[in-house]
């Protein structure tokens, strides 16, 4: 990779982390404690919205962020030439 | 010998074995190997052993019983979103990157990007926190073979110690790796089976995940009838903004801890860090989601069985934990807790929350709720043998993870790097080791001899973690020109302020108040920010990172062989 690449590759990691994070908070932070007694109202398969959001609904959420952000890093590294394969081994 | 006793005693003996042939079959003879398994684990063991290193004896044994009892439903959300949200940031912001740079631990992240002055600070602070875990690890061992095998605690922890010792100081953490991939399978398995045939048995849905929703309107009017507050009401316990600083301070804490960091390194490449992260996430949510759900079964169980009986009338796994003192009478004005009687002597034991008429009469203690399930549920004797394995599986598992990072930074932060560089492999592996086994024998006296405060401790630790670590690595990561003055300045003002708080609300010194109501649970964030603060702002006032060193922190962006990256492996020093 040249300066520029190195520098879009970069931008548009962090990019994909900023707006992974924003999902990370507003599932926790929002849906599972600011907002928790306007989503309780709502009922989704036997419970309080909410209180789902609290203790299954983010957690799975989590998973699935990661999950989309290891694929796109790994589409990202193909495009740019830096991608790892598996055999591959360099630690210090 | 009962049905419960034998089987207990042929899965911890079937376990056993099998840690110690994987430990035998795995055993290191060099650095590498000892400190990070040679580097060369698969994302998918990796993310295994990590889950098992992460979830400790308090996961897999009181995480239930503090959401049903402690949190009364909601408010023990701030521990599920808190341990699971972490990794997250670990993944996002730390793991890939960390594994770029190479290296055995975090203190030599923080002394080889800062200075060595931040490296001592980073071996004490990681060395405290391990060993505030492990005691209580040990701890956990010890009441798992008191309640299944009538052994006194001691002899339970010593054969803990020694099975740890034989596998950790033979196989260092390829050993440890390998055999915490089987211990999850053993704990995953204990904790799914039984979750699974309570749910299926009570609602008809196999999937307690989803299980769990259909009772939740029967609990919450029980709860009410009971006079406790309704168990998927928010706020009744912990405020809004104490459940968001305290869910913060246990998720930046998470990502801030040196045994889970550590984990990172053992990954084959940039690549199978990030895979290895959610490998570890799915297998924690596994456990995670069924947590939830194991406490509301437990807890409409119990009041089902418990409420308006009198002692005599009282199920036989009541009586059998009443034994042990951890079902009790409430709380005495001088802290002590009686066995359970009939107070109000109306020939019931009445267990009632604070908005009823009639006085409480019983306390059930977290830790049962997850071992105490299966009879609770009604279960034969096989699963409540397994259950007690799979406790004894996270319990070793988290032991043995933190004893690596006690030994590595002892005979790599402070033995190799500080005391004697020209050490030879041997000498270094040799250190490892003795201090590997030292600390096992520090970890078993705490366990057997437990400070009071151990449990109040733990929960503290990831407050610590958070205002000390997170800010610096991920400052270190994403900005250039932080330096190692700010760095140092932020730690020890993070970690200064967060310590005073906790110790000045500490119950002993009367203030358990805090300011403005902040528990000190909770205090770590405020503490993580006052760390980012005084480390942006002294870093621009001090003079910049050398080129180098800017340009070694560019070249962890990207996956793949760099130049100074390569140089830095093998030892040039870029300051």
């Amino acid at each position: 990779m040249d300066d520029r690449q190195r520098q879009e590759y970069w931008r548009r990691n962090l990019r994909l982390m900023a707006g992974l994070l924003v999902v990370w908070a507003l599932v926790s932070y929002g849906a599972g404690i600011l907002f928790v007694d306007a989503l309780n109202n709502i009922s989704f398969i036997g419970f309080p919205l909410g209180f789902w959001f609290a203790q299954q609904g983010s957690i799975i959420v989590f998973v699935i962020l990661i999950a989309i952000y290891v694929w796109q890093m790994d589409k990202l590294d193909k495009e740019y030439g830096v991608e790892e394969n598996e055999t591959e081994v360099h630690h210090s | 010998m009962s049905d419960v006793q034998t089987w207990t005693l042929v899965f911890v003996v079937l376990t056993f074995s099998l840690y110690i042939y994987i430990a035998y079959r795995s055993r290191v003879s060099d650095t590498a190997g000892f400190y990070v398994a040679g580097g060369g684990i698969p994302a998918p063991a990796n993310g295994a052993a990590i889950a098992a290193d992460w979830m400790s004896a308090a996961s897999f044994i009181s995480l239930a019983g503090i959401v049903a009892f402690a949190g009364n439903g909601y408010a023990g959300s701030v521990y599920l979103m808190g341990w699971t949200g972490g990794y997250v940031l670990l993944a996002l912001l730390l793991a890939p990157y960390l594994r770029k740079f190479g290296k055995y631990t975090i203190p030599d992240f923080v002394g080889d990007r800062y200075n060595e002055t931040a490296r001592l600070v980073a071996v004490v602070a990681a060395i405290v926190v391990s060993f505030v875990y492990v005691a209580g690890q040990m701890a956990g061992v010890g009441v798992v073979f008191t309640r299944f095998l009538n052994v006194n605690p001691t002899t339970g922890v010593v054969l803990g110690m020694a099975i740890v010792f034989f596998y950790a100081v033979l196989g260092g953490m390829k050993g440890i790796t390998w055999t915490q991939v089987t211990q999850y399978t053993v704990l995953i398995i204990a904790y799914i089976i039984p979750a699974v045939a309570v749910s299926a048995r009570v609602t008809g849905v196999p999937l307690p995940q989803i299980g769990f929703g259909q009772i939740l309107e029967e609990l919450n009017g029980l709860q009410t009838d009971l006079g406790f507050a309704q168990y998927t009401e928010a706020f009744t316990q912990t405020s809004r903004a104490n459940m968001v600083l305290i869910t913060a301070a246990l998720m930046f804490g998470t990502a801030g801890l040196p045994h889970v960091i550590v984990r990172f390194y053992t990954a084959k490449s940039v690549r199978a860090a990030r895979f290895s992260a959610l490998w570890a996430l799915f297998f924690i949510s596994l456990l995670y989601t069924l947590a939830p759900s194991v406490a509301a079964f437990s807890k409409l169980q119990i009041i089902q069985d418990v409420s308006g009986r009198s002692l005599a009338e009282m199920p036989g796994w009541f009586t059998q934990w009443a034994n042990v003192g951890l079902i009790t009478g409430p709380a005495a004005a001088d802290g002590t807790l009686p066995p359970v009687a009939d107070l109000n002597g109306n020939g019931v034991i009445d267990f009632t929350g604070a908005a009823s008429d009639v006085p409480n009469e019983l306390l059930i203690n977290n830790d049962i709720i997850v071992l105490a399930s299966p009879e609770i549920g009604g279960l034969p004797a096989p699963i409540v043998g397994l259950v007690a394995a799979g406790a004894l599986a996270a319990a070793l598992s988290t032991a043995s993870g933190l004893l690596l990072v006690i030994s590595s930074s002892v005979a790599n932060d402070v033995y190799y790097k500080r005391i004697n560089p020209q050490a030879s492999e041997k000498q270094q592996l040799l250190v490892g080791r003795i201090a590997m086994a030292a600390a096992i024998v520090v970890a078993g006296y705490l366990g057997i001899n437990p400070p009071g405060f151990v449990a109040q401790v733990v929960a503290l630790a990831f407050g610590l973690a958070a205002a000390s670590f997170f800010p610096i690595l991920v400052l270190g990561i994403f900005w250039k020109g932080c330096t190692a003055k700010g760095a140092m300045w932020g730690m020890i003002a993070g970690l200064g302020v967060t310590m005073a708080y906790m110790l000045w609300t500490i119950d002993i010194y009367g203030n358990s108040d805090g300011i403005l109501g902040i528990p000190e649970t909770g205090f770590g964030t405020v503490g993580m920010l006052i760390n980012f603060i005084v480390t942006i702002a002294v870093s621009k006032v001090t003079e910049k990172p050398s080129a180098a060193m800017q340009e070694l922190v560019e070249e962890i962006r990207y996956p793949g062989k760099t130049r100074l990256v390569e140089a830095h492996a093998k030892g040039e020093d870029l300051h």
